[in-house]
């Protein structure tokens, strides 16, 4: 790209595969608009709320109590009373809305073509291997994630890809392309992560664990193209997907899965490379410690486990975590205050491995800078949509 | 082969609503559908406003016209006239509820003071 791009890109620039779904003038215009009011919202809007914070709802706050908020919890009732964050959140809930409905509408009206190209790359592969008969958990059936009608594995129709193509061909949306052309950031963020920090590894076996329509699992199975992979969700329509996409794009040592991470069929100590991204805040309380004691018992010796999350809350203002949990309160993101005021390292030591095999850590985003520009949507920050994510880790002895 | 899976019409509608309560954020919850209205349309408006550009665009790349002859074009009389009516119409609908209110606050008066002459009649 020769000349400096302004705003984020659009729509005709994300990366093309062979299940991507096609778009009419319009509904890439409605795209194009909607990138354009998310970054607006996120770099021009919401700045305000720290404001509002400052000169309205903290003096207020303190006139009351005779103190700063030491809490979320009890600062939110008092922003919540704020125009600015009022009217902040409101166009932040209506472009959630819109982007769903824009996606949607996009992929419905060609549902039969796009499942046909699925299935055509699908069909009689061994690399994609579905359960009709599994159970979706009840942490993904009670709401509807992030505002997805249907979440993640409702079918429309058979051999359905519809809500995996919905998320792909708008997500750049909500991230303003910081992901990359591919959505696939989180995944080249870990990448990076191995390359520093555990250059030495040679995975034979990974294991992705809820890796959805498989965007961050792709990067990892270029970096090691002499490993098997497998990439594990529930939901039919993300791995049928998933599996069509990598496998259009020439990445075939992915195996997708439809299993439940909470109990897998693979023996102990069978992967070496153990990786979840934004997974964590899409689960519950009660299977978090089933899975991670999943984690440690199909660990090898010598394994590494790396998870892409969302940044917990601990030591952080109760302005900063109000705004992190916005997510939590008004985008069906039901576990995710939860999960955020938990301490990873003693979940993971409660399942089973040494504190000093235990690490958190920090993913630097690598933004295609070809694609999109750093206009400030992060503003530097782990928000989770491209500039830098919390991440946590655990090992096991040789 | 098994038999298709019945479509449910609701699943293939675009503007499904997620599951789960929508949260309203203002303390009347008719602000935040006020707002989602207008942003649904400012979102419309800058569809038809890329549709012209990409239009604009075609024509000039075929060379029926060049893009720069729109801003240089002026209104003959006529057009001056029939532009200035529709934008009159154009605006006259988009704040309509304004005029209801004041048609409501004239008719009010209008009320007031059909009484205040029912009253000093009345008076002896």
């Amino acid at each position: 790209m020769a000349k400096e791009m302004v705003g984020p890109p659009p729509w005709t620039d994300v990366g093309r595969h062979g299940v991507f779904p096609d778009g009419t003038h319009d509904e890439i215009a409605r795209f194009n608009f909607l990138a354009s009011l998310n970054v607006h919202i996120q770099t021009k809007v919401f700045p305000g709320n720290r404001l509002a914070y400052e000169k309205r709802v903290l003096p207020r706050f303190q006139a009351e109590h005779g103190r700063e908020p030491q809490t979320r919890h009890e600062l939110r009732p008092y922003m919540e009373d704020d125009g600015y964050w009022q009217t902040w959140s409101s166009l932040r809930r209506s472009y959630m809305e819109m982007r769903q409905e824009n996606g949607r509408a996009m992929v419905l009206r060609q549902i039969d073509e796009l499942n046909a190209k699925a299935r055509a790359l699908n069909e009689g592969d061994p690399n994609l291997e579905l359960d009709p008969d599994l159970e979706v958990p009840r942490y993904l059936t009670g709401v509807d994630t992030h505002c997805m009608p249907g979440s993640y594995y409702t079918e429309v129709t058979d051999d359905d890809v519809s809500a995996a193509a919905n998320y792909d061909c708008g997500i750049f949306a909500t991230t303003g392309g910081l992901l990359g052309r591919y959505n696939d950031g989180g995944g080249r963020a870990m990448v990076a992560w191995i390359r520093a920090n555990a250059p030495d590894l040679r995975p034979t076996r990974i294991l992705d664990m809820g890796c959805g329509l498989g965007h961050n699992t792709v990067p990892l199975a270029k970096l090691f193209p002499e490993a098997e992979i497998i990439a594990l969700d529930v939901a039919a329509p993300m791995l049928r997907y998933g599996h069509a996409t990598a496998k259009s794009m020439g990445v075939t040592n992915i195996r997708f899965i439809q299993e439940n991470c909470e109990r897998t069929r693979f023996p102990d100590g069978h992967f070496d490379l153990i990786v979840t991204a934004q997974f964590w805040h899409e689960t519950s309380r009660k299977a978090l410690p089933a899975l991670l004691r999943e984690i440690h018992r199909l660990m090898a010796p010598g394994g590494l486990h790396l998870s892409l999350e969302q940044p917990h809350y601990r030591g952080m203002p109760a302005y900063d975590a109000l705004i992190r949990d916005w997510d939590a309160h008004y985008n069906n993101e039901p576990f995710w205050t939860t999960l955020h005021d938990m301490n990873m390292v003693d979940e993971m030591v409660k399942a089973g491995f040494r504190p000093e095999d235990c690490f958190e850590t920090t993913f630097v985003g690598q933004i295609e800078r070809d694609f999109a520009k750093d206009d400030g949507m992060d503003g530097g920050k782990d928000f989770g949509r491209g500039g830098q994510w919390y991440g946590f880790g655990s090992r096991k002895a040789a | 082969m098994a038999q298709a899976k019945a479509r449910d019409p609701k699943l293939l509608d675009p503007a499904l609503k997620a599951k789960g309560r929508r949260p309203y954020f203002h303390h009347d919850p008719a602000v935040d559908k006020v707002l989602a209205i207008a942003m649904a349309l400012a979102a419309e408006l800058s569809v038809t406003r890329e549709r012209l550009d990409t239009v604009e665009r075609i024509l000039a790349a075929k060379g029926v016209m060049r893009q720069d002859e729109i801003d240089a074009w002026r209104p003959d009389d006529d057009a001056k006239n029939a532009r200035a009516a529709l934008r009159n119409d154009y605006v006259r609908r988009v704040l309509r509820i304004i005029q209801q209110e004041l048609d409501d606050l004239e008719q009010m008066k209008a009320e007031d003071e059909y009484q205040r002459v029912v009253r000093e009649l009345s008076e002896g």
